[in-house]
């Protein structure tokens, strides 16, 4: 804990939170694109892994409380440095100019905040199934044969272009922000030295490529209705 | 040459600051761009008006007293400082745009001249070898890696000259800050207070309210001294591990 405060207090340590916990969400991104892969093994094959998820309440409660200290840590340290980033130049240039910033670099709190706000939806439509009343066990009015037939409601859901479409935008951005996240991440632990950092960095690119690759093809699939 | 200028003229840290227009006319290709202020001030002067002010010193690329953010990149289109920037850099008729380093740590005192004094500050904190040195060792006494001796000779070839943070959108100063922590702590004779070193230059460029690098790489690309970024790595990789170690 005093470690923590003291990483919180200063400017670097802030850095290496950011880093950590974004390494602690990176996992949980692959970790969710694997369960969610199972989509193409059928429904016997996906609801089966959303029941085993369910059977595990202890385990679950523990990721899912790992997941959220991450994910707040991760937003909180990020804001904080961003105020500070701020006051850090009160008069900005008349004429300013970047030299070699990448994209992605200076695109990451857009990113960022949309996949915010994407979370946000994504937990209220298919975690706490409020926004599609057909997210429902059929003897209670929709359409789920049981509360774990995750199958049809992803189905149901990407059935609809614009869920789909902000989906696809999220994930996009979501890769982005991956992109320039694991090669800072490299320079923020001082790897940037090492003779692996090029190789880090390719692989961060390329791991964060295969995520978007293997998120959006769910409901590509579904539009194409490849998944029926 | 003649050229189009937009200097920002301010009076004080105080009072409002605004671009005001200047034609520099006749500028000799081969004038650097301070000579060509030189010009454009000796023009003012005889017209009994105020000349620009702008910091400088030895203008041969080695103290790092000279600054300006010239067309919004600091030090100009150039390599090197902007005392080493030669007009030939530009086109006859062009439009410059010319500002002070806006840093909310260096700020400003007059026209184009900013108050660099946070550098020295950090500097202070921890930027040096405290162990008695006597006279000057015999030349191989102490045994240093050649990797390490060239690391050190790249880190320490930082002019102080605050381009970095000038360049860095979020003004930070951790290009600055890692030459000089990689600079030491990579020497046997920095390795004694290589923690502490880390610790208080670090909590000294807190204090100033400098920006936190979010990998922008701007300050790399206007270091005149080829500062590699690297170093931010070495800083923030040192910085953790004394860190950790002062905790616990
Ligand atoms: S790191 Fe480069 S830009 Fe920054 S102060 Fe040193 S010489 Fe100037
Ligand atoms: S005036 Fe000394 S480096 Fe430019």
């Amino acid at each position: 804990m005093n470690l923590l405060l003291s990483f919180w207090r200063s400017s670097i340590g802030k850095k290496w939170l950011v880093a950590l916990s974004g390494l602690a969400l990176l996992g949980f991104v692959a970790g969710h694109l694997v369960g969610n892969l199972q989509m193409f093994g059928g429904p016997s094959k996906i609801n089966a892994y959303a029941e085993f998820l369910h059977a595990n309440e202890k385990p679950l409660w523990v990721a899912r409380i790992g997941i959220i200290a991450a994910f707040v840590l991760h937003v909180a340290a990020t804001i904080t440095l961003v105020l500070q980033n701020k006051s850090a130049r009160p008069q900005a240039y008349q004429l300013g100019r970047n030299v070699q910033a990448k994209i992605s670099t200076r695109t990451m709190a857009y990113s960022g905040l949309t996949v915010l706000s994407f979370v946000v939806f994504h937990l209220l439509h298919y975690t706490f199934r409020l926004t599609d009343p057909r997210f429902k066990v059929i003897a209670e009015g929709g359409l789920l044969e049981t509360s774990h037939d995750v199958y049809r409601m992803v189905l149901l859901g990407f059935q609809s272009p614009l869920v789909s479409g902000f989906y696809l935008l999220s994930v996009g951005l979501l890769s982005l922000h991956l992109s320039h996240g694991i090669s800072s991440a490299v320079q923020t632990f001082g790897l940037e030295s090492k003779r692996s950092a090029q190789r880090i960095r390719q692989t961060g690119r390329l791991l964060s490529g295969a995520i978007f690759v293997g998120y959006a093809s769910i409901p590509t699939a579904v539009l194409l209705g490849f998944l029926k | 040459m003649n050229l189009h200028l937009k200097v920002w003229r301010q009076k004080s840290a105080q009072s409002e600051g605004r671009l005001a227009d200047y034609e520099a006319r006749n500028i000799p290709e081969d004038c650097s761009f301070l000579e060509m202020l030189d010009l454009v001030n000796e023009d003012l002067l005889s017209k009994g008006e105020e000349p620009i002010a702008f910091d400088h010193d030895c203008r041969e690329g080695i103290c790092g007293m000279c600054s300006l953010t010239i067309n919004g990149i600091p030090h100009g289109p150039s390599e090197t400082t902007t005392c080493q920037l030669y007009m030939r850099k530009f086109k006859d008729g062009q439009t410059i745009y010319i500002e002070p380093f806006r840093v909310g740590a260096f700020p400003l005192l007059r026209d184009l001249a900013v108050n660099r004094s946070a550098f020295d500050r950090i500097q202070q904190a921890g930027g040096f070898v405290s162990a008695h040195v006597g006279a000057a060792p015999d030349g191989n006494a102490i045994l240093v890696p050649k990797t390490q001796a060239d690391r050190a000779m790249e880190a320490a070839a930082c002019i102080g000259c605050g381009a970095c943070a000038a360049a860095c959108p979020n003004a930070s100063a951790m290009l600055f800050v890692g030459a000089k922590v990689t600079h030491l702590g990579s020497l046997p004779q920095g390795q004694p207070e290589r923690d502490r070193r880390v610790l208080a230059m670090v909590r000294q460029m807190d204090a100033e309210g400098f920006g936190n690098c979010s990998n922008y790489l701007e300050c790399e690309a206007v270091c005149p001294a080829e500062i590699p970024n690297s170093v931010i790595g070495q800083l923030n990789r040192d910085y953790a591990s004394a860190l950790v170690k002062d905790t616990l």
